[in-house]
């Protein structure tokens, strides 16, 4: 992976572990910066990826969010990137959840799991970085080595 | 609640006979406690699991094909998978047979080289445990037979990425009340909440466990699955329910490798949905298997009157 992505990415980890250890009070005395933050910082993360394959992040928006246009925008031609389309919904919920009512007795808990979920996003595209073929097989359900293999085994089969 | 799967063939696949032995065990016992009949394929072989499908998807499509020409064969219209892997599989066979011509040529070609019938498209049903359970028994029936009941026990539901992705090979899925969901899968919150549990909100019950690449890039598996742990604990789960062996044991593996290799101890405990059901049906831990699971649960069910 290339050292600015990873600097980058690693840089947002340290702001999300801040956010998961800050006490309650902190977290709900800025409840709504910080969930609008996370979710800021969902879309950095999405960025990084686009970026790392010279694709300029989209700046327009599905359902009013544009991380999930970014989710969106990855995930063209390449199925496997819908690993973390429910990861980026989950994102969204949150936030929305603590911005409709910032007030609310679970709002510290609330934006420590919108954290942890921006963080799971972290490790994925971080992982996706480091071997392209996560998520390849399984959410994709594509192969991973039939460019490698000359012929194709059902044809010699 | 239908009962049409009250008599179902049976696939187990490999990783129920090594890893998920667990799951195989406590699958069987739940259904002999409900009364389900399942019935082992004979002969079944490979689903084309990852190493066949990652060379050549269209062998892995055969090999998927001549399992379901089996259950055809043995007089059933459904067979019952467990592991998301083969079910996943098994779904993807279906799909492929049903919409692409060159598929349809190769598992012909090869299965007459076999010398076995060839499978067509839309003559056995694939069903997960899940939805045999939900369907056959349903909530209701549940709660009627629950002896033990979960009560107390907070359960974080981890049902993986093969359950619903890719979507177009579960057309059964998204289909309004009563069906399951691919973006929010619910079966398994169904029926554990049905026996007692308290199923906690859960935003990763289907993020990515790094599960495919858990030897070859063991740091970014292990990682990810901390990060599921340490979720399911801010959760407030004592447990995480799995209904996958290849889930089930990364989840296990990497549980003792982020304490080792990162110092990271978490504490939740990893149990199949099939053993929480087997024990608050009064089944002992013993006999669905707690004893064989790496992540220690036996004193912990055992303290709140399970097993």
């Amino acid at each position: 992976m290339a050292g600015e992505h990873r600097v980058r990415l690693d840089d947002i980890a340290t702001r999300l572990d801040a956010i998961i250890a800050s006490p309650d009070a902190a977290l709900v005395a800025a409840a709504s910066e910080i969930a609008d933050e996370l979710l800021a910082l969902g879309d950095a993360i999405l960025e990084v990826w686009l970026s790392a394959h010279d694709t300029t992040p989209t700046t327009s928006s599905v359902e009013g969010f544009r991380l999930l246009a970014l989710q969106r925008q990855g995930a063209r031609g390449d199925a496997s990137f819908n690993a973390c389309r429910e990861t980026c919904r989950e994102l969204v919920y949150h936030r929305n959840l603590v911005c409709l009512e910032p007030a609310h007795p679970d709002t510290a808990r609330r934006l420590r799991l919108d954290a942890m979920v921006a963080r799971h996003l972290a490790l994925f595209i971080g992982g996706k970085l480091e071997v392209a073929g996560l998520g390849e097989f399984c959410c994709a359900s594509r192969p991973l080595r039939s460019q490698e293999a000359n012929t194709q085994l059902a044809e010699i089969v | 609640m239908s009962g049409k799967y009250k008599n179902v063939a049976y696939y187990p696949g490999c990783a129920l006979e090594g890893t998920g032995h667990a799951y195989n065990r406590s699958t069987k016992e739940l259904g002999k406690a409900l009364g389900l009949e399942i019935t082992e394929l004979e002969n079944w072989n490979c689903c084309g699991a990852m190493e066949v499908k990652n060379i050549d998807p269209k062998l892995q499509t055969y090999l998927s094909a001549r399992n379901l020409s089996i259950a055809e064969k043995m007089g059933f219209d459904t067979v019952m998978a467990p592991c998301n892997g083969c079910y996943h599989n098994l779904k993807k066979a279906e799909y492929d047979l049903a919409n692409d011509a060159s598929s349809r040529e190769v598992t012909d070609r090869l299965s007459q080289k076999a010398g076995h019938k060839t499978y067509e498209s839309g003559k056995v049903e694939t069903i997960h445990a899940l939805d045999w359970i939900k369907q056959a028994i349903g909530e209701d029936g549940l709660k009627a037979r629950v002896k033990n009941s979960l009560k107390g026990l907070k359960v974080a539901n981890y049902y993986g990425c093969m359950y619903t992705r890719p979507r177009h090979i579960f057309p059964e899925k998204d289909k309004g009340p009563g069906s399951e969901s691919t973006s929010k899968p619910h079966f398994m919150d169904d029926l554990l909440a049905a026996a007692g549990a308290e199923n906690v909100e859960y935003p990763l019950k289907t993020a990515c466990c790094g599960g495919a690449h858990t030897l070859s890039d063991s740091d970014t598996s292990t990682k990810l699955v901390l990060n599921l742990l340490t979720t399911a604990e801010a959760c407030g789960a004592d447990v995480i329910a799995t209904e996958c062996p290849t889930c089930h044991t990364g989840l296990e593996m990497h549980q003792v490798r982020a304490e080792k290799v990162l110092g990271r101890k978490t504490s939740v405990k990893i149990l199949y949905f099939t053993q929480l059901l087997g024990m608050a049906l009064g089944l002992s831990a013993r006999k669905v298997g707690v004893h064989e699971n790496l992540s220690a649960s036996s004193a912990f069910m055992r303290a709140r009157g399970l097993g």
